[in-house]
């Protein structure tokens, strides 16, 4: 499928450095950018079957050792993904990973007056209210961990990289906050819709934005060009209501009273059987949508997945 | 519903513009076949059972339209005899939006239900979208305070909301006054339980005793009476003082009482 982005000047590029880089998003975004610019992977995971020309430092992103790599080589550009989203493990940990590491990260990238930070936030650090516009802009509060404290980390995240933005002005910092990503990730919205019986809350059809994991791909990029800087929603094909999305998928679903279907997910999820902290539920509860026009108007950014290709990713590798 | 009714319905609904994506949605959640539904349960209530008058539909300009409308009747039948009307007696046909409660999104099956026939969630940000892509647009400026009101306050408007006049004179968007008559009596509520209505996290909790009559959990099928009045235009600065916004919406608030006053006196009888 041929990328809505133009290829950049090639010349005027240099090493770009990805944390996480050995996360699915992680790996595709590293293959889509080395052919046009050098990429130095960090990630304290093995990276097998790498690219030979991609170099990788196993390092975790609160060492010491993560100033090397800004030392060894003129860092054009640094895109941040290495962001722990797993709800199992402990509050200090995922704390520590995700605020204190960004935090180092940050300092080099100042310290080395890298001049483009791009960091990859999420649409969910809007939350799923009742009181929800229809479609959120990049000025909407971020309240989502009102009602879901383990997503405050994430939160703190996006706030720390937005005070970078104005501390930092010499660097081009743009957050992207893309709605919920589906394809071969393993994360909450694409592993929902890998389940073989999708529960749904009955009574409840929120609208539904879902991005192919190519398209983020294609958002990351189109925010790597220069003179693009700021805070962006990334949103992929037209929103569905959640119904019509597990049609596409042709799978059955089931659908529990709130009260049940909570009090169900809370006991499973003490006895480890879910992935799914209860307050998730939320997610096809209520609204959590983008207005992403700004992403479309200033980046040129356009999602080229059809929604069924976009759905259907999600069983791609099985 | 009568074959001389289903003719005029189907003549009508497919001259309703809806715009809607390719996946057949529009982006907030409005599904044809379920409008088609709603619009045809709205339409036997409006013809059939209310039997609705429908007086100076015509005020209604083309375009983007705030319909400021009192509240009545502990459930929300009003706006979907204003939806009705603005379908059926209207030319061109048109699909009316109202704003729902926040608190609405919270129930099962009615936030499913709203969200598919084109209601949205009460906030500015909603409203300014739907406007500026020129639609008519239904607001209660009294909320849950009017649609729960007992039976000694019948036809007297409580508090105005400011914020529908803020969205009015930002979007530059006339306001077309709809007086409701007949709706106060389709359920007689003598008092409100506010305690209970706390426990139970809704807004009101009305006592209404013909609920225990056989058959009375239906509204009593009054004869409704909607007047729209003439379009009023307001500019200014959006971001005004309350006390200055106030006064414009006083205005709108004094308009459309003595229409309900002029509404309540011209009927003869509630029933018919």
């Amino acid at each position: 499928m041929a990328s809505a982005i133009a290829p950049i000047d090639a010349t005027a590029l240099g090493p770009v450095v990805i944390t996480g880089v050995c996360g699915r998003l992680g790996k595709r975004l590293a293959r889509a950018l080395h052919r046009e610019r050098p990429v130095i992977g960090v990630d304290r995971r093995p990276f097998p079957d790498k690219p030979k020309d991609i170099v990788h430092q196993q390092v975790d992103i609160r060492r010491k050792k993560l100033k090397d790599v800004f030392r060894s080589g003129e860092i054009r550009a640094v895109v941040h993904l290495g962001i722990m989203h797993d709800p199992r493990s402990s509050a200090a940990e995922h704390h520590s990973w995700n605020v204190e590491g960004f935090a180092k990260l940050l300092e080099y990238v100042a310290q080395f007056g890298v001049p483009k930070l791009v960091v990859l936030s999420s649409a969910n650090v809007y939350g799923p209210r009742p009181g929800n516009a229809q479609f959120l802009t990049e000025e909407a509060p971020l309240l989502a961990g009102a009602s879901f404290g383990d997503i405050r980390d994430l939160i703190e995240v996006d706030m720390l990289a937005q005070s970078f933005f104005w501390k930092q002005p010499a660097t081009e910092t743009v957050i992207l906050r893309p709605v919920h990503i589906l394809g071969t990730v393993r994360n909450a919205p694409s592993n929902f819709l890998r389940l073989p019986t999708i529960p749904t809350l009955l009574g409840y059809d929120p609208m539904i934005q879902v991005v192919h994991e190519a398209d983020v791909v294609d958002a990351v990029r189109a925010a790597l060009a220069p003179g693009i800087r700021g805070i962006f929603n990334v949103a992929g094909p037209d929103p569905l209501p959640l119904s019509r999305i597990i049609r596409i998928l042709e799978r059955p679903s089931i659908s529990v009273p709130h009260t049940l279907g909570k009090a169900v997910l809370k006991r499973l999820w003490s006895l480890r059987l879910s992935t799914f902290p209860a307050p998730e539920l939320d997610h096809i509860r209520y609204v959590c949508m983008v207005d992403d026009s700004r992403a479309r108007d200033v980046m040129r950014f356009r999602p080229s997945r059809s929604i069924e290709d976009t759905v259907r990713a999600v069983d791609a590798d099985r | 519903m009568s074959s001389l009714l289903t003719e005029e319905f189907n003549a009508r609904i497919g001259r309703v513009p809806i715009s809607l994506g390719p996946a057949g949605v529009d982006p907030f959640g409005l599904d044809p076949q379920w409008a088609r539904y709603a619009l045809a349960s709205a339409a036997f209530l409006h013809r059939k059972y209310f039997r609705t008058e429908v007086h100076g539909i015509g005020h209604v300009p083309k375009g983007r339209v705030l319909l400021i409308a009192n509240h009545s009747g502990q459930v929300p039948i009003d706006g979907a005899l204003i939806g009705a009307a603005m379908f059926m007696d209207a030319e061109p046909p048109r699909f009316t939006r109202a704003m729902v409660e926040v608190w609405s999104q919270t129930l099962p099956f009615v936030s499913m239900l709203f969200s598919r026939v084109g209601q949205v969630v009460g906030v500015p940000e909603n409203a300014r979208r739907l406007l500026e892509q020129g639609e008519a647009l239904l607001v209660f400026p009294e909320g849950a305070r009017g649609i729960s009101k007992t039976f000694d306050k019948r036809y007297q408007l409580t508090d105005f909301g400011l914020g529908f006049m803020r969205l009015a004179m930002e979007t530059k968007t006339p306001i077309v006054p709809v007086a409701v008559i007949g709706g106060e009596e389709q359920y007689v509520s003598i008092a409100n339980l506010d305690r209970v209505a706390k426990v139970l996290r809704m807004p009101s909790f009305p006592v209404l005793p013909q609920l225990l009559l056989p058959g009375g959990q239906l509204p009593l099928p009054t004869r409704y009476r909607l007047y729209f009045g003439e379009p009023l235009h307001f500019s200014g600065d959006p971001d005004d003082d309350d006390a200055v916004i106030e006064e414009k919406v006083w205005l709108v608030k004094a308009t459309l009482q003595s229409m309900v006053n002029r509404g309540v006196k011209s009927r003869r009888h509630v029933f018919w």
